[in-house]
């Protein structure tokens, strides 16, 4: 079954070409915005049963209408603008780092039968478009026109450049396993149940397994790590550092451009989770081999695993204190680079060898 | 970065720490809860709790001591003599009431509940309640006015004390007019009458 199944079956059915771009376009981001609620609600209430509270519990049952109204109330908020911001730029930045986080959708195969773009460079592709963020970010620090945002955004920058160096190894170690850089296919190597995922060493003789299997922790750990910094999530939230910075870069926003940016910020933990799940857990695989496998099931496990790695996330972020700016490029150039560097060679002569 | 071994050392202690905040965490998300969705559930307040400030004009003999202890002048009290044939009852406690309580206004938004108030009443007619929910839109509603009769009565009530007293200071000028000779007592009278 080819990734693009779900585009040739609506052709087929409709027989017109227009349409079923626009559904195949467009399912990512309606997902998207589902999942941003859902994900907003898990924060709030994951967040507060960490601190032994209750959350929010008045909005519908038990608070999960809460969303809804969060949202219902940043739409109605007034769009201010400051007037000494640069407007061009300032009005442009949340939709650049939206368009960055939601870009990468497009290259995540989300079953054996649909993926946005079926394109054979697609995890490189998604470490380039994600870095489109970056721009978005600097941006929005530049054009506020204030000190906070600017720190905020430099901090931010400085990050994300830092940290997808050791990220970028650590997905080329698992590139070079797979010997492919699409992420249908590296979900498609890795079939016949849990024991042939990449994080168990993958499906290879036993020997080669053995040695893989250190590598592949060392490596998913270091790349959860780096994927926390490039979401700009806790204990790597000094971009937005409330006690420090106001907010950051997006100090100046109010009302939709605010929540575009939360938007993306939330869309972003699912990119880096999904990636995650792809890389080192089987993607869309079942894992029980082909019982509960297909495409349908597959949408299923694929989104399983990815909510599983998000909420790993808001459990790091209400369990980890933030770390300082000098911590933070020390734990990026002293330990994780030096870690990945020696995965990097520990896999390619594995590769070479078995 | 001293030796080798602290640099292995201290990633796996980088790791595993984490992963030990990560345990303790997720115990809590399974813990019992410590909030109280309170206009749902509340707090039993303690026996002896200081809220607003309740007073049985029944038993209200105008004393004004109340008044006189607050340290923030949170309560107003006015009184009139009542008139001659004039049966005001009895507290419950028994004493004869003397004195029409013609105002008695208490700020709450002043008061800060310290019960000072509470203690020198000789009838034990001013308490603090546990009612603690008690909040308006205008300031002006947290005026609150105890006394029991209309406000007419009210000025009735005064306008009688008044007269009663003019009379009683006029029969007293009178009275040292007459006696011109005794001038010693009547100094004092007519300093009565004046602050009166």
């Amino acid at each position: 079954m080819t990734p693009n199944f779900l585009q040739d079956w609506l052709t087929k059915l409709l027989g017109n070409d227009a349409i079923p771009i626009v559904v195949v376009c467009a399912l990512p981001l309606v997902f998207i915005l589902v999942y941003a609620l859902i994900a907003i609600l898990g924060e709030m209430k994951i967040s507060a049963w960490m601190q032994d509270r209750v959350g929010p519990m008045r909005t519908g049952w038990k608070g999960t209408f809460q969303p809804f109204a969060d949202i219902l109330k940043l739409m109605q908020k007034e769009d201010t603008t400051p007037s000494a911001v640069d407007k061009f730029l300032y009005n442009m930045a949340p939709y650049i780092v939206f368009i960055g986080a939601y870009a990468a959708f497009a290259a995540l195969p989300f079953s054996s039968a649909y993926m946005g773009a079926t394109l054979n460079v697609g995890i490189f592709y998604i470490v380039a478009i994600s870095s489109l963020a970056v721009v978005g970010i600097l941006m929005a620090g530049w054009a506020s026109n204030n000190k906070y945002s600017l720190y905020g955004a430099i901090r931010s920058v400085s990050q994300i450049i830092s940290y997808e160096i050791p990220a970028g190894l650590a997905i080329l170690c698992v590139v070079m396993i797979a010997g492919t850089l699409d992420l249908n296919q590296i979900s498609a190597i890795q079939s016949g149940g849990i024991q042939n995922w990449f994080i168990f060493g993958g499906p290879f003789p036993m020997e080669k397994r053995l040695l893989l299997l250190p590598v592949m922790i060392v490596l998913f750990i270091i790349y959860y790590i780096t994927s926390l910094a490039e979401t700009n999530r806790t204990p790597f939230d000094i971009a937005e550092g409330e006690s420090e910075l106001v907010a950051g870069y997006h100090t100046e926003y109010s009302a939709m451009k605010f929540a575009i940016f939360f938007l993306a910020e939330y869309a972003n933990m699912f990119a880096v989770s999904a990636v995650a799940a792809t890389l080192f857990f089987g993607g869309w695989q079942s894992p029980f081999g082909e019982v509960l496998g297909g495409p349908v099931w597959g949408i299923m496990w694929f989104v399983l695993k990815s909510f599983f790695f998000v909420f790993v996330q808001i459990w790091l972020r209400w369990s980890l204190p933030r770390l300082r700016v000098d911590q933070l490029m020390s734990v990026c150039w002293k330990f994780l680079l030096p870690f990945t560097l020696v995965c990097v060679v520990a896999t390619a002569l594995i590769v070479l060898n078995f | 970065m001293s030796s080798p071994g602290k640099y292995f050392k201290d990633a796996w202690s980088g790791v595993w720490t984490v992963l030990i905040g990560m345990r303790i965490t997720i115990s809590h998300v399974f813990g019992k809860k410590v909030t109280r969705q309170y206009p749902l559930e509340r707090y039993q307040l303690p026996e002896r709790a200081r809220n607003r400030l309740y007073v049985n004009m029944d038993d209200c003999i105008g004393c004004d001591q109340c008044a006189r202890a607050c340290p923030v002048n949170c309560i107003a009290i006015e009184t009139a003599k009542a008139m001659p044939g004039e049966d005001l009852g009895v507290t419950s406690g028994g004493k004869k009431k003397a004195l029409w309580v013609t105002k008695f206004d208490i700020d709450i938004a002043k008061c800060c509940y310290c019960s000072l108030c509470v203690w020198p009443c000789p009838t034990e007619c001013i308490k603090m309640t546990d009612v603690y929910e008690f909040s308006e839109n205008n300031r002006n509603n947290l005026v609150y006015n105890y006394i029991t009769l209309t406000p007419e009565e009210a000025v009735l009530h005064k306008e009688n004390a008044d007269k009663a007293a003019a009379e009683a200071a006029a029969k007293k000028a009178a009275a040292a007019a007459a006696k011109p000779a005794a001038p010693k007592p009547a100094a004092p009278a007519a300093g009565a009458a004046e602050t009166k």
